[in-house]
């Protein structure tokens, strides 16, 4: 089922003037925490990067490399220290609502329904709710949460947790999702599941994905292209094309060609006496 | 099921669905939760047979222990004493007068208490300078015990109900709004992000996440708050009034009925307890997600 924009809506307009090519634009950026009473940490240094729009890129790198940072950042979280960054056309000031975030933790409010979890963007942002709504429907049957709807998230697994906080990410149809580390509370069988689930999504919807993960061989998996992250200050070491043949499947992972990808940033890694 | 455990507590004997193998659009399984044997509810509630247990061994023991220690019945008297005491009481229309009045001026004060402290409380914990300039004073006025205030209030406000509801406004207030501001002030910082990410506003933060989030203390704090009312106005009766279950049990500790007194503290304490389950049953309506919370100090 292809889930489709809906209409025209007044920031389309800034949309249409972006440059596809580079549809996530991050250049000279550095972050800096400041602490009052501790010295200041460096935790981005020169992120020079550039999204096309559609693409999936991962982002991989040691622990306390400042992976979250720059998704924050990107998300209008925490402010950037120095340097432009610009998502579809607009700089980043504060949260866009071009922007759909996954959260580590499924993040869903307890006393609201599956429908009403994934409606709070709409909500919030004061968009039409009876349009919204059927597409919220759609997008739970989409991820297989069909006859889900007016359940109460305790009443869900996990995994089924998470697809709705991938609905909730997509339903204001944003140009971008930024996924941090979504599937990492998740064992090991449901996230290779969802990782199916996330690339069958990703097809279907045509949005570009930033995502943060610790896991080398789902970052392979997943994207077109890894970018490896050096430990703190965080800086770009490495952007690895992954050029194995989409769709991709499980089998996918078994083929010489993601193993050497995969072999390439774990080196990396180990060169630089972190193992993540 | 392992680390799945961390988003959710249930596992599949509470019927939630096995993660991962519920392939996409299939339906939603049966609701699992068939109602057990009534021979299986016993067993996981014991205290259903132990509480009543408990009161009935209680009660026999009072009623044919208490008469053969040699106390006297002047001074204790027996249950079958006090439930006569309590029929004629409860067939006299001046004793339901009395209770009126007490249930009225509990009520008043509640709702006056417990709504001060609610906007008071939404104000301290939202609005940093009202928070440093006043804290300050609660803390010092928290410190005073209220029932002292009793005599004080009787003068100012008079022997009619105004001293009473004032009184249980008072008492019921404070545990309301520590309960308010810690319930407020509790919103977990993950869905305020999330909140923020997808362009929430404040008030959109507050009306989303915080307040909703604050219902269990707030429910803690009404169970609180309306036990204490019915204290502070049958308190307030003590020290002056016409009417009121405080002024009748002063009236019959005059006249030495210790059963007369005995059935009013029974009326007193069933009043309390239905007060207790009204609260309840709200609150398992309206923070049905929550447990059984902990209650905040008073």
């Amino acid at each position: 089922m292809a889930i489709r924009t809906l209409g025209r809506r007044p920031r389309a307009a800034a949309a249409a003037e972006a440059d596809h090519e580079r549809w996530i634009e991050l250049s000279g950026l550095h972050k800096v925490y400041r602490p009052r009473k501790s010295e200041p940490t460096h935790a981005l240094s020169d992120i020079n990067l550039t999204v096309g729009r559609g693409e999936f890129v991962s982002v991989v790198g040691p622990s306390g490399c400042g992976k979250t940072t720059l998704l924050k950042i990107l998300a209008g979280l925490i402010p950037r220290s120095e340097g432009t960054v610009r998502v579809a056309g607009r700089d980043v000031d504060g949260p866009l609502p071009e922007i759909g975030m996954v959260f580590q933790a499924a993040t869903l409010l307890p006393w609201r329904t599956i429908r009403q979890n994934v409606m709070v963007p709409v909500e919030v942002q004061r968009l039409d709710r009876t349009v919204y709504r059927e597409r919220a429907d759609q997008l739970l049957e989409m991820v297989g949460l069909g006859g889900f709807e007016d359940k109460y998230p305790d009443e869900l697994s996990g995994g089924m947790q998470q697809r709705a906080g991938i609905c909730r990410a997509l339903v204001h149809d944003p140009a971008v999702l930024l996924m941090d580390e979504p599937f990492g509370a998740l064992d090991a069988m449901t996230r290779e599941y969802m990782n199916l689930e996330l690339l069958r999504i990703w097809r279907e919807s045509g949005k570009t994905v930033v995502l943060v993960t610790h896991s080398i061989p789902e970052a392979v998996f997943l994207s077109d292209r890894v970018v490896v992250l050096s430990p703190r200050p965080g800086r770009i070491a490495e952007v690895i094309d992954i050029d194995l043949d989409r769709p991709r499947d499980l089998s996918v992972m078994a083929s010489d060609r993601a193993g050497v990808h995969v072999e390439r940033i774990r080196t990396f890694f180990n060169a630089q006496g972190v193992i993540d | 099921m392992g680390p799945l455990m961390t988003m959710t507590e249930k596992g599949p004997e509470d019927g939630g669905p096995e993660p991962g193998t519920t392939p996409p659009g299939t339906a939603p399984p049966a609701p699992p939760k068939a109602k057990p044997a009534r021979r299986r509810d016993l067993r996981d509630h014991p205290e259903w047979v132990l509480v009543p247990g408990v009161f009935v061994v209680v009660l026999l023991l009072w009623e044919y222990l208490v008469p053969v220690l040699g106390v006297d019945e002047y001074v204790l008297p027996r249950p079958s004493s006090i439930a006569e005491a309590l029929l004629t009481q409860l067939s006299d229309a001046l004793f339901w007068t009395h209770m009126k009045v007490t249930l009225l001026e509990s009520l008043y004060g509640f709702v006056l208490g417990v709504g001060a402290a609610l906007l008071l409380g939404t104000l301290i914990s939202q609005i940093r300078l009202v928070e440093k300039t006043l804290m300050p004073y609660i803390v010092a006025f928290q410190t005073v015990p209220k029932v002292a205030l009793a005599p004080l209030f009787v003068v100012w406000f008079g022997f009619g109900m105004t001293s009473k509801v004032v009184m249980a406004a008072v008492i019921s207030f404070f545990p309301m709004l520590v309960n308010v501001i810690e319930g407020l002030r509790s919103a977990d910082a993950d869905r305020v992000q999330m909140l923020t990410v997808f362009g929430a506003s404040k008030f959109d933060v507050f009306r989303r996440v915080r307040l909703p989030g604050a219902l269990p203390f707030i429910f803690a704090g009404l169970d609180i708050g309306i036990v204490f009312a019915i204290l502070g106005a049958v308190v307030g009766e003590f020290i002056g009034a016409k009417e009121g279950l405080g002024y009748l049990l002063l009236q019959t500790n005059y006249n030495f009925d210790i059963a007369g007194m005995f059935a009013v503290l029974v009326v007193l304490s069933v009043l309390g307890l239905i007060a207790h389950f009204i609260i309840r049953a709200a609150q398992k309506r309206f923070a049905f997600w929550a447990e059984d919370n902990t209650v905040i100090g008073a």
